[in-house]
């Protein structure tokens, strides 16, 4: 990884506060951490999963929600995970939070500094959280408690862990945490209910909790997803200072592909429930490895492109996790799609240095460089498949309306599940008849 | 659009042919009861504080704002769902603004509403096909069962789903099957004008992909005009031809997309773009940010002068005092200012932040 704070982020960060109005307070014991948690080893490695399962009981049999995660976490790095809506990748780091309720059932380990995290009680995870690992959630208008006023919140998470703390001094540096995340006139502002605050500004209360305690870890679950991009754009900004101030290592769990591109050293593409591309975030963005992440990639409308470059779908939706099938997960949506796919369900294979993907046709992947359309070819389809089949007519209940021309929408459209029309071979979008089309790459 | 750009005006407009749809000075104020017995108005929500717009046949007209900026009261405004408080809407050569609901049934043939979240705007407990035949029974387009049938059934191919599922209920369908089962029932009356409120932001992105794709298709197909509101500007990018940009209820900047997104004039324009991640590692993170502090003000009791002064980092860095007197004083009114195209900024200044 490129590290966070030194070179690589650290130029981005600097560039980013043009116009910043952050870092204003600095915390007085910023610097020298108070420590590595006792019992737990400096040395080992700072936050291991390995094999992480998860299963929900439902009345349908257990939901299968993550399925196998390993990742290793280094100091100082910033970890994106990305997948979309129901791929696991918030309840994996529920998981690592041991926030998950009861019924579930979570197997495999997860190793803080060497120590196993998995099967500890409350109590001790109580130790952990805040001081070892702390984490930041999506909606900030829920992750705070509107009866007490924002200070308390964050002298209380600072008093727990540091029971010699005074009442003044964790009042004090209550103050100078929110400063630090940009709150202006921190000193009155300490004495506001969760709800006098904008959504972004509970975020950063939020942020000034998870940073409280100098952790090591920081899981970002979704941080800006429910806020509005400027003040996105704030809140990113005060997450770096976070960063800095702490040290800590972070998990940043999004689906905004943007946001991980300005911010993580590696990232983790996950899928059904298991990750299925890791790499550095240039390896993912420039020269992805498996077909889902490449699709995910072409499916993004570009910001900075005048080009109108038709966007690439991924057909069909992702599997469902009860009583999965065996073969790759994503084989059902897949263009380089071949018989040895549902065969069994792909490891994780090294394509690169620190670059590992679940897929059997990298080497066709590869030949796209990133460039999805290369893949799941779709705009040279979409000529031949207009007009191709049936015809809707909008215009038969009414002469007198002119509407525009009649005709069927590209095939493309058709997700399987809702099953493709008639009668349409040879092509990528066509959900039964799977050509194998990795030679068009 | 690929006319001449000799034909367009300030606000990117291609002038050839009038507007199907003309907004003019639209309002939508909420009122504020006060407490107390007897509720007393004492003041008022001015989400929607003056709205100029134009929609050209076959055109997409993108509207993009942050959360609580009126984009969506704008729409609901513009098809009367929410009468306007003041303003004028122009459909095909009739003023909408104060017509009954009977009035208006036979105009929402032609302008039809496709909502954000295909979760709440279908009905949970009708099939498919009752949803997707509904307007047609409503508006009595179909003589019998067996052209119903058919309608339906087109429609439901049209928009790329199976036609033998309509006998199956929203929920056994994903979030872009619902989404595009919305779009079917606005497509059901043939209408010329779709007032899209978000259709994408509650889909996945791969999933997002294939319902943008498919709009586009059937605006070709269909020859529809599009007002897409929406708060996701590379979507926006995307899909329209033209971009108009909303901060506390008003237009601040409009033009041809590619102008917008290239030689963006207006400071709040500037930043907008330029808190946007972009997907590219190396560019995102060689970007010179600007960010502008604090939050939206309450549309209950705007700034005076320049709506956004109070967060323009141009008024706080770079302005003189005597320069900001301007601001502070004088609401700034949608001119070209030599930028090329309409803003509302005394200090307009084209240059690309991307």
């Amino acid at each position: 990884m490129s590290t966070l704070g030194t070179s690589g982020t650290g130029a981005s960060a600097s560039g980013a506060t043009a116009v910043g109005a952050s870092s204003t307070g600095t915390l007085s014991q910023a610097g020298s951490r108070t420590t590595s948690l006792g019992g737990f080893d400096a040395n080992a490695p700072l936050l291991q999963v390995s094999d992480l399962n998860v299963h929900f009981p439902t009345e349908d049999g257990a939901v299968h929600a993550v399925r196998g995660v390993d990742y290793t976490l280094r100091s100082g790095e910033v970890l994106g995970i990305v997948g979309e809506s129901g791929s696991g990748k918030s309840v994996t780091s529920l998981a690592v939070m041991g926030l998950l309720p009861g019924s579930a059932r979570v197997t495999g380990s997860v190793r803080y500094r060497g120590q196993e995290l998995l099967g500890q009680s409350d109590r001790s995870m109580s130790r952990v959280r805040g001081k070892g690992v702390s984490m930041i959630f999506q909606d900030p208008m829920t992750s705070l408690d509107p009866v007490y006023r924002v200070g308390y919140q964050i002298e209380e998470t600072l008093r727990i862990h540091d029971k010699s703390l005074s009442s003044k001094a964790a009042q004090a540096r209550a103050v100078e945490l929110l400063e630090l995340v940009g709150i202006p006139n921190a000193g009155e502002r300490v004495r506001s209910y969760p709800h006098e605050f904008s959504g972004g500004m509970r975020q950063r209360v939020v942020i000034a909790i998870a940073m409280a305690n100098q952790p090591e870890v920081i899981i970002a679950d979704e941080p800006t997803t429910a806020l509005d991009v400027t003040v996105q754009a704030q809140i990113l900004e005060v997450l770096q200072t976070a960063l800095q101030e702490t040290g800590a290592a972070m998990v940043l769990i999004t689906h905004d592909l943007g946001v991980v591109a300005g911010f993580a050293d590696r990232v983790l593409v996950m899928y059904a429930g298991r990750p299925v591309e890791v790499g550095s975030v240039e390896d993912i963005y420039y020269e992805p490895r498996m077909p889902y992440t490449l699709g995910l990639l072409g499916s993004l409308p570009r910001l900075d492109s005048s080009t109108k470059e038709r966007l690439t779908p991924i057909l069909g939706a992702p599997p469902s996790l009860l009583n999965m099938p065996p073969g790759c997960p994503f084989a059902p949506r897949c263009p380089l799609h071949i018989a040895a796919c549902d065969e069994a369900e792909p490891p994780l294979l090294q394509v690169g240095a620190g670059h590992q993907a679940a897929c059997i046709r990298t080497a066709e992947v590869a030949k796209a460089h990133g460039h999805a359309a290369d893949v799941f070819s779709v705009t040279g389809a979409d000529a031949d498949l207009i007009g191709v089949g049936q015809v809707a007519d909008l215009t038969t209940t009414e002469e007198s309306r002119e509407t525009g021309a009649p005709g069927t929408p590209p095939g493309d459209q058709t997700e399987p599940g809702a099953g493709g029309t008639t009668g349409r071979t040879g092509s990528v979008v066509s959900p039964e008849p799977r050509p194998t089309n990795g030679d068009r790459a | 659009m690929t006319a001449p750009t000799t034909d367009r005006t300030a606000d990117g407009a291609d002038r050839r042919g009038e507007p199907i749809l003309s907004v003019r000075g639209l309002e939508k104020h909420f009122p504020i009861k006060g407490g107390g017995l007897i509720k007393r108005t004492v003041g008022a929500v001015r989400a929607v504080d003056g709205v100029d717009l134009d929609l050209y046949p076959g055109e997409v007209l993108g509207l993009v704002g942050e959360s609580g900026c009126g984009k969506s009261t704008t729409g609901r405004a513009i098809l009367n769902l929410q009468p306007a408080t003041a303003g004028s809407v122009v459909f095909q050569g009739r003023e909408i603004v104060g017509l009954g609901r009977k009035e208006m049934r036979p105009l929402r043939r032609d302008i039809q509403l496709v909502f954000q979240d295909p979760y709440a705007s279908l009905n949970p407990r009708l099939p498919v096909f009752d949803i997707v035949a509904e307007p047609l029974i409503i508006h009595g387009l179909t003589k019998d069962e067996k052209e119903l049938r058919s309608r339906v059934r087109e429609l439901v191919e049209t928009v790329g789903l199976n036609p033998e599922h309509t006998n199956r209920y929203p929920a056994e369908f994903s979030g872009g099957q619902r989404q595009r089962i919305g779009i079917a029932r606005a497509l059901a009356l043939q209408p010329k004008v779709l007032v899209l409120d978000e259709p994408v932001s509650a889909l996945d992105v791969s999933i997002q992909a294939g319902v943008i794709n498919l709009l586009e298709d059937l605006k070709d197909q269909l020859g529809l005009s599009y007002l897409f509101i929406a708060h996701d500007l590379s979507v926006v990018r995307h899909i329209s031809d033209r971009v108009a940009v909303m901060y506390l209820g008003r237009i601040i900047e409009i033009a041809e997309q590619e102008e917008l997104f290239t030689r963006p004039a207006h400071p709040y324009t500037q930043a907008l773009l330029s808190a946007i991640p972009l997907p590219d590692p190396r560019r995102e993170r060689a970007r010179q940010r600007i960010i502008i502090s604090g939050d939206v003000p309450s549309p209950a009791n705007p700034p005076s002068g320049c709506r956004f002064r109070t967060r323009c980092q141009k008024f706080a860095n770079v302005l003189s005092d005597g320069e900001r007197e301007l601001c502070m004083t004088v609401d700034p009114k949608l001119e070209t200012r030599g930028t090329g195209h309409l803003n509302a900024c005394h200090y307009a200044e084209a240059t690309s932040v991307l």
